[in-house]
């Protein structure tokens, strides 16, 4: 960790106290890493047995598909994949903690808040395979297409809020009615302009979204200590709202968390920013080598907090779950696995005239007549393998 | 019928639309109380409200983000920004984001994004006020690019603009806004929006022009005339897509072309349009298409603005260069 240390003003060492790898005093955790239930005087987990279950199951059948997706790569089915391991908590925590007519807008990690949103998980490989740019309509499950560029969609986020407050869906007092928009990004979005305009206008307009951030300690190779000199979730404060540090591999604190802010977003109070306190185990993606800039024990430091573990440990523990239970799984995830295997292979090629029609909602003649032209060409090959 | 001028026209044309379309907002720094600083907005604020006329803060590419998820939730955000120098913290948002999503959404999720540019100088600002960065939109497939030149079609084609499926970059000449009148009768209906006008006959030559050096192409024409040059003035009024067929139609009858813009001329809109006419037109041409433009500088200190400016002698200088042929 690198020292704060500065000829000109205070050291910041001094005023926020070192980097605390264990996430600091104000951490939420509702279940230790070794799964004892434990209690926060602000946020408590209301569900039952059955839905921390639940909840496992989401996380094991997340990871499944991280896994698959990642070995689908290795065999050079996908172009790259952005890989989720570790981080299986706090989407699938902050993923359920959306209702229905909430709107989620994810960066290209969030398989598991997809997950969450019913999107079949092949949808998500057309990206990483290059066969389409996002293959779901963001308006059935109400979870918007991967955003590459960092941190662009927490302005869409905020704007889609804005949206809802004008729609009049916000503050009602309507459980089925009210709404609010949850915006995914991580700790290097935190230092791109975008983040911190969405931030402004979010605050400005008190607009109904929950900014929600996987601070996964890593940007590629660039450590949390390249992004920001002060722990994430106190920045809200200087934009004028709640900022809450959640421990990102406990399911039980980052639903919690999530459904108290997205309550208070749905409720006319405006934003939260919350920062799920994670660690990405596996590479940004399948073409990154982390081992050429991270200490491998901090990774088996963070291996102890395993999401998945951890509930396990609980549901073990409190004989909530039985061998069956993990067997039953183990054969979904397999189930799963094999849909993977098979329909990413035969997820259907694009068609090259096809990337005519969508450049526009009103098609140009320009536009039209290179259509033509590129498929009088094609014609004039004797086979053109059906591909048009 | 009343006789309104570039920015009154602009203004009556986003009321109508206001008026029609419940879910038509708009956003940008400056617009509300204050009517933006070149007034187009005036009064919108306080006839529709503060939800639906959003003084914003100073953050453009805040502005062009959060339209597009209005645009998502079913709005059609019109987007002002305050001057062209300034658009560029919003580029990002509106190449990658605006003109793209339609085409990452396979057609699913639409852009009905306006984007109002005051585009152009001559009006002795200071730098960053007075650019033309039409190319860089044009360029971006997904966008559609637009320049009205006189009020009548400041009236129609912004209505037009906000009506359409897709994001528009609509450019304003800033120099006009307060300048010429013209009578608006609104039983003439517009023509359509992504079409260019023959705006004056000749048959000696073409010249082609759009936004604020209509009117100097125009007054270039005039003064031609009375050396015994019959020029044809055509107004583009769409950059993206290019509306050409008039354009051939015309040079294939005058076989002399001169295209003008303020923007710098390297790989500016004049480029595309004497490569298309090359290839559309090539065995009726009688001259080079040629081009006059702002010189490939950043645009210069206000003082000396007239003379980078191309202006109606550089024009005829076009003119004469080609007839030369």
């Amino acid at each position: 960790m690198s020292e704060h240390k500065s000829d000109f003003g205070p050291d910041l060492g001094e005023v926020f106290g070192p980097h605390q790898a264990d996430g600091g005093p104000d951490l939420v955790q509702l279940l230790t890493p070794e799964g004892e239930r434990v209690e926060h005087p602000d946020f408590s987990f209301d569900l039952d047995d059955e839905a921390i279950k639940g909840f496992f199951r989401d996380m094991v059948l997340t990871r499944r598909i991280d896994t698959e997706a990642t070995a689908l790569q290795r065999h050079g089915e996908l172009g790259i994949w952005a890989q989720l391991l570790g981080q299986e908590a706090a989407q699938i925590g902050s993923g359920r903690a959306l209702r229905k007519q909430d709107f989620a807008f994810p960066t290209y990690r969030e398989h598991g808040v997809a997950w969450c949103r019913d999107i079949d998980p092949l949808r998500l490989l057309g990206l990483f395979r290059g066969v389409d740019q996002g293959g779901w309509d963001p308006n059935d499950g109400n979870f918007g297409l991967y955003t590459i560029v960092i941190g662009a969609q927490t302005l869409h986020a905020t704007g889609y809020a804005m949206g809802m407050q004008r729609d009049g869906v916000v503050g009602t007092g309507d459980p089925d009615r009210d709404a609010a928009v949850v915006a995914y990004f991580g700790d290097g979005a935190s230092s791109q302009g975008d983040v911190n305009e969405a931030f402004i206008f979010a605050a400005s307009y008190n607009a109904p979204v929950v900014f929600f951030c996987q601070n996964n300690q890593w940007a590629i190779s660039e450590p949390i200590e390249r992004q920001t000199r002060i722990p994430l979730y106190q920045r809200a404060l200087g934009f004028g709202f709640p900022g809450v540090r959640v421990d990102g591999n406990d399911v039980l604190a980052t639903y919690a968390v999530s459904q108290a802010a997205l309550q208070r977003a749905r409720d006319g109070q405006g934003p939260t920013l919350v920062e799920a306190y994670t660690y990405r185990m596996g590479a940004h993606t399948t073409t990154d080598d982390p081992t050429r800039y991270r200490l491998s024990e901090d990774l088996e430091t963070w291996k102890l907090k395993d999401p998945i573990q951890r509930v396990k440990a609980y549901l073990t523990r409190n004989g909530l779950a039985d061998q069956d239970f993990f067997e039953e799984l183990d054969h979904e995830a397999e189930k799963l696995g094999e849909h993977l295997r098979e329909g990413c292979r035969a997820l259907p090629e694009p068609k090259p005239l096809d990337v005519f029609d969508y450049v526009y909602a009103e098609q140009t003649e320009e536009l039209a007549e290179q259509k033509a032209g590129y498929a009088a060409y094609l014609d004039s090959f004797e086979t053109t393998g059906g591909h048009r | 019928m009343t006789k309104i001028t570039l920015a009154k026209g602009l203004n009556a044309g986003l009321r109508k639309a206001m008026e029609d379309d419940p879910k038509v907002l708009i956003m940008g720094e400056d617009v509300g109380k204050l009517g933006g600083v070149f007034r187009i907005t005036d009064g919108l604020q306080k006839d529709f409200g503060e939800d639906r006329v959003i003084d914003s803060p100073l953050a453009e590419s805040g502005i062009l983000g959060t339209a597009v998820g209005m645009a998502m939730r079913g709005y059609r955000p019109v987007c002002e920004i305050q001057f062209d120098g300034f658009v560029y913290p919003a580029y990002d948002q509106i190449v990658s984001q605006v003109a793209k999503i339609h085409f990452r959404s396979m057609g699913k999720v639409k852009m009905p994004i306006v984007v109002r540019i005051p585009f152009g100088g001559g009006i002795g600002a200071v730098e960053h006020h007075s650019e033309s960065p039409e190319a860089q939109f044009a360029h971006t497939p997904g966008l559609k690019v637009v320049a009205c030149s006189n009020p009548v079609d400041g009236y129609w084609m912004i209505q037009q603009a906000i009506a359409c499926d897709d994001p528009v970059i609509f450019l304003e000449p800033k120099r006009q806004y307060h300048a010429d009148k013209a009578e608006l009768d609104e039983s003439v209906l517009p023509q359509p929006l992504f079409t260019s006008r023959v705006v004056r006959e000749g048959s000696d030559l073409t010249l082609l022009a759009y936004g604020p050096m209509v009117k100097t192409c125009l007054l270039s024409a005039e003064a031609a005339a009375g050396e015994g040059k019959s020029v044809e003035v055509i107004d583009l009024r769409t950059l993206s897509p290019l509306d050409l067929g008039p354009v051939y139609a015309s040079v294939r009858k005058t076989g002399r072309a001169v295209v003008a813009h303020e923007a710098h001329v390297n790989l500016g809109m004049g480029s595309e349009i004497a490569a298309r006419i090359t290839e559309q037109c090539f065995y009726h041409l009688e001259a080079p298409v040629l081009r006059v433009g702002g010189f490939d500088t950043p645009y210069p200190p206000s003082r000396i603005e007239e003379e980078w400016l191309p202006d109606l002698d550089r024009v005829l200088d076009a003119v004469d260069r080609s007839l030369a042929y």
